[in-house]
Formats: structure tokens, C-alpha cells, sequence
């Protein structure tokens, strides 16, 4: 792995070890781990950084859902064209084109069923370009971006041992 | 008169770490960097393969040996990753973790009155095991100026040619010492020299960060004089599985298999199951948890330097061994405990040459490494 690798490596495991703390682990200077860190970020392959949350353990009620989504093209309509224009919605948190029985999977949060749900069907559905939405709501998430959500792997070692 | 000890258990003392292993268990918010064994679970699906054994209700006793599927991978990895050439029918004998093949071998090759020279600081089992052979011990220790290497200089110091079995550890449990097969050439010509056979304990054979492990076994003229000791307790993170093996020339497993056909009959069958998965499918794991290792390898030998607390630069297992601020590592070790709890072991636990050292596991998490390291730091200052 060179050094770019590395980097990426280890804040796809923890975006929040310091710089210090990575220059640590890879035996690199500070300086050098910044400056990768800006190069990787101006480059475009860092888009950002965020908390893997637990959304139940919150006090606040959030709903999930899954969309599959069909789609028409024509002559001037193309996939990025649909998902351009669906992106821009803050209700869509990921939006992806896969193979398959369907085009798009789209990901949507919203504070309540109902509301996910008017999203869909008045944002979503009347889009001319969709000829099929099948909504699937999050009932429960049991691993998320690599991480399970469950009690984890207890360390149960001796505490000194030869 | 019931229950008196034979004399050669007499003289095999109860085991140093025991001290820590009291002191850290009365603290609450311990951090252990004492431990020997990996922080991960072993790979889903070796565990998943060991789970659905048992469903299958595959709980038997296997052939003395091993089950064959599991020898011919054991044979294939040795080949492929070490250049170790070994014929799964008679040459590789699974066992009971690592340890029960060492206790085999120092039986099997042993008279009262031989002699086992161990280069040390080492694994805690070697010396009590060619002890209660009924074999002497001669100690050789290594030097930091070697990096905690073997070499010909301390071979000879020892008096080591005079003994009939040489026994070594590389990467090495407590130093994390690895070797080259450079560092290795003068010690195979030592051992042929002197016509020894060679005891090589590889169980940290997967762990290696600076270079590849070499096996002094593939060194000219040592396969015929070689047992090696291997296992999946450290690269597969299996240490409660408890499977190891051996091994060596036909003529040295078949007479370690008499011991162990009658003592042992076979290893555990739910692990032999979970090795034949991880050898099949878990290549990558192991890959994962090397790196992971070495980041905090790194880590661990930056924090030190920063201390400005002297490490020579371990390369292999998952140890660091800096030197004891103190000039008494006992005192240091149990004050860190009481008043910093974290729990590392005194280097001379582990034999002759550790002595004014601390064996450091980083087979934990970087967050507890960071909060360790932070105290130790308060500790010193
Ligand atoms: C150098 C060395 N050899 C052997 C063993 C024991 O291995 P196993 O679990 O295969 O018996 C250990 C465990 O700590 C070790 O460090």
C-alpha cells in the first residue's frame, strides 16, 4: 500500500484519528499526512465525513426507506439526467444505478412514515421520466457501513497471559 | 505417602506471570498490553465452518494424525507461502495447539541427561518442557545489540554446540524479534556443525512487517534436522480452538504421533474443521489483522520514541520490548498496575537476556493502545 492507500485505508476505519495519531500508525510526517489528506480531498476522492449512527438509539423518530425505481430514457433523458435532478432533493441520502430487475436505488429519510411517503409520491413518482416506484421502509438496521450495531465481540482474554 | 511431586516437576517453579496476571485482575478500569494472544475473534467463516460441524453432528475422533483434507492444506500453505515441502500423509501431525506439539517433541527426542539449548528471552513453555523430558537446559540469551536475534557470537558464548537440540523462536513471543535468512545461515551452520536437531516454534510465522518469515528449515541441510511448530491460535486469532501442528521428517512424526496416538488420540475435531476454512477461505482475514497489527506497531514504537523511552524496532508477532525505565522492571510493572492500571510484563519473565526490559502486546485496540501509551507517559513523568 503506498501512502495515499494507507491514509484512505485508515479513515474509512476512523475519520477521526488526528493527524498526529496517523502519522503514528503510518510513519509518516504530520506535514505528509495533511498534505494527502488535501490532495485526496481537492481530488475528489474524500467527499466528506460522517458519524455511523445508531438511529434508534436516538430520542428523535426517523424512517428510513429503500426505493427502487424504473425508469424510461429517451433521445435527450439519460440515467444521470434522473439522478441529477433526484439528488438535489435533502430527502434522498443515497441514490445509486444498479443492475438488475429495477434502475435506481434510492435511499430517503424523512421524520415520519408519511412523510417519506408524500415525498415519494409527489416528488418522486410525477418525475415523467419514472414509470415505477416500490417503496421498502427500514424496520430494523443491524449493520451499517461496517459496522454492527449489535453488543460486539466482548474482549473476554485473560488480562495478562503468556 | 500420596501425591508428592516427582523431582522433575519439583524443579519446574510456578509460572512468573502469574504475579501480573493477580495485580491486574484486582483492577477495575485495567488496560492490558500483558496479553499473549490476538484481540480479534477468529474469521466469521472459520467460525461459521466450526458451527455447522457440530450441526452435522462431525464430532468424532479423527485420525491420530489430523484429518486428511486438513494435513493436505496444511502441507499446500507451508509450500506456497514458506517454500516448506512436507507430505501431508506422514510428515504433518495436527495437535493440540501448538504447545502440545513442543511437549510431544521434547519427549519424543529426550533422555535424561540431554542436553536443550533455548534462545531466550522466549515463550514460557520451552524450559518446562524439556525439563519435565528430563532433559537439561542450557540458556541463550540474545542481546539487544542483535536486535534480540540469534547469531553464532552468543551460540558459542552459551556453550550451545555441546547440547543436542537447539530451540528457537522467530517472529519471537516476547521481543517481537523476526529474523532473516541471512541472520539464520550462521545459526543452521551452527546446528549442522555441531550436528543439533532444530526445534523451530513459527507459530508467528503470518506476522512479519518489515520482511517475509523464512523457515530455517528450507536452509540447506536442516529439513532432516528441523521439527517445525506451527499453529492457528496467532494468524487465524484461534487461540481457544486450540490447534497447532508439526512438522518434520516421517521418521520424527511417527514417533511424535506414538506419544500423542496414546496421550491425546486426536486434536479437537470442531477445530480441525474451522483450520479447513480458514486455510480454504480466510487468507484475506489474516491480511486485514496483519495490517491492523502493523499500524499499531507503529503506533506503539512512535509513542516510545516520543517518551524518549529506548525500543529497538521489533518487526514480527504483535510484542514490543522497550526498555524498563526503571533500573527494577518487578517494581515498575506492579507500580504501572497499581496506580496508572495497565498491565505490561517484565521482560526477565521470559528468560535469560530479557532482563531491564517490558514485554508490550499491541493486540488491542489503537483507542486502548492510546489511552495505555498516555499513561505510561503520565507514569514516567
Ligand atoms: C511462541 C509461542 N509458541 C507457542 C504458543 C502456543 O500456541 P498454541 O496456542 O498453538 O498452543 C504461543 C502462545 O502464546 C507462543 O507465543
Amino acid at each position: 500500500m503506498n501512502s495515499r492507500e494507507e491514509i484512505l485505508a485508515l479513515l474509512r476505519e476512523n475519520a477521526r484519528y488526528s493527524t498526529e495519531d496517523l502519522a503514528r500508525q503510518t510513519g509518516l510526517a504530520e506535514s505528509e499526512v495533511e498534505a494527502t489528506i488535501e490532495d485526496l480531498e481537492t481530488e475528489g476522492i474524500i467527499r466528506g465525513y460522517q458519524a455511523v449512527v445508531d438511529l434508534d438509539e436516538t430520542e428523535h423518530e426517523h424512517v428510513r426507506a429503500t426505493v427502487e425505481l424504473n425508469v424510461t430514457l429517451d433521445r435527450e433523458t439519460g440515467y444521470d439526467d434522473i439522478a441529477a435532478r433526484l439528488a438535489k432533493f435533502p430527502e434522498v441520502q443515497g441514490l445509486r444505478l444498479v443492475s438488475g430487475d429495477f434502475d435506481f436505488q434510492m435511499e430517503v429519510e424523512g421524520d415520519s412514515m408519511s412523510e417519506v411517503s408524500r415525498f415519494i409520491s409527489e416528488k418522486v413518482a410525477p418525475v415523467p421520466e419514472i414509470t415505477q416506484t416500490v417503496t421498502h421502509y427500514i424496520m430494523e438496521s443491524y449493520k451499517e457501513r461496517g459496522v454492527e450495531f449489535g453488543d460486539g465481540h466482548e474482549d473476554d482474554r485473560l488480562s495478562v497471559s503468556p | 505417602m500420596t501425591f508428592e511431586e516427582s523431582e522433575r516437576l519439583h524443579s519446574v517453579p510456578p509460572s512468573g506471570i502469574r504475579r501480573y496476571f493477580e495485580l491486574a485482575e484486582e483492577q477495575d478500569d485495567i488496560i492490558s498490553l500483558g496479553v499473549g494472544e490476538p484481540d480479534f475473534a477468529p474469521p466469521w467463516s472459520a467460525r461459521d465452518a466450526a458451527i455447522s460441524s457440530l450441526e452435522r453432528g462431525q464430532t468424532s475422533y479423527t485420525p491420530n494424525r489430523g484429518l486428511r483434507e486438513l494435513r493436505e492444506r496444511i502441507a499446500t500453505d507451508a509450500r506456497e507461502r514458506y517454500d516448506l515441502a512436507y507430505d501431508p500423509d506422514d510428515e504433518v501431525l495436527v495437535t493440540a495447539g501448538a504447545s502440545e506439539a513442543l511437549d510431544l517433541a521434547f519427549r519424543a527426542f529426550h533422555d535424561p541427561g540431554d542436553t536443550v539449548a533455548v534462545a531466550q528471552p522466549c515463550y514460557l513453555s520451552y524450559v518446562p518442557g524439556a525439563t519435565l523430558a528430563g532433559a537439561d537446559v542450557r540458556d541463550v540469551p540474545t542481546r539487544e545489540a542483535d536486535d534480540f536475534t540469534l547469531t553464532r557470537d552468543v551460540l558459542e558464548a552459551a556453550g550451545a554446540g555441546a547440547a543436542d537440540t537447539l530451540v528457537l523462536c522467530y517472529p519471537n513471543n516476547p521481543t517481537g524479534a523476526t529474523m532473516t535468512r541471512a541472520e539464520l545461515e550462521p545459526v543452521a551452520a551452527f546446528a549442522r556443525e555441531h550436528d543439533m536437531q532444530v526445534f523451530a516454534d513459527e507459530v508467528y510465522a503470518a506476522l512479519t512487517y518489515e520482511h517475509n518469515h523464512t523457515s530455517i528449515a528450507t536452509l540447506e541441510g536442516m529439513r532432516e534436522r528441523t521439527v517445525v511448530f506451527s499453529g492457528f491460535s496467532k494468524a487465524y486469532a484461534m487461540t481457544g480452538l486450540r490447534l497447532g501442528y508439526a512438522l518434520a521428517p516421517a521418521a520424527a512424526i511417527e514417533s511424535m504421533n506414538r506419544i500423542h496416538q496414546y496421550t491425546m488420540l486426536s486434536a479437537p475435531t470442531t477445530a480441525q474443521h474451522a483450520a479447513i476454512e480458514a486455510l480454504d477461505n480466510c487468507a484475506d482475514d489474516v491480511a486485514g489483522m496483519r495490517e491492523a497489527y502493523d499500524r499499531r506497531r507503529q503506533f506503539v514504537l512512535s509513542r516510545f520514541a516520543e517518551m524518549g523511552i529506548d525500543c529497538f524496532p521489533a518487526s514480527g508477532a504483535f510484542y514490543v520490548f522497550p526498555e524498563c525505565p526503571w533500573a527494577n522492571s518487578d517494581a515498575f510493572a506492579e507500580a504501572l498496575i497499581e496506580e496508572q492500571s495497565v498491565a505490561v510484563v517484565p521482560g526477565h519473565v521470559f528468560g535469560a537476556g530479557g532482563d531491564g526490559h517490558l514485554r508490550v502486546t499491541y493486540a488491542t485496540s489503537l483507542a486502548n493502545l492510546k489511552k495505555a501509551l498516555n499513561r505510561i507517559e503520565t507514569f514516567i513523568d
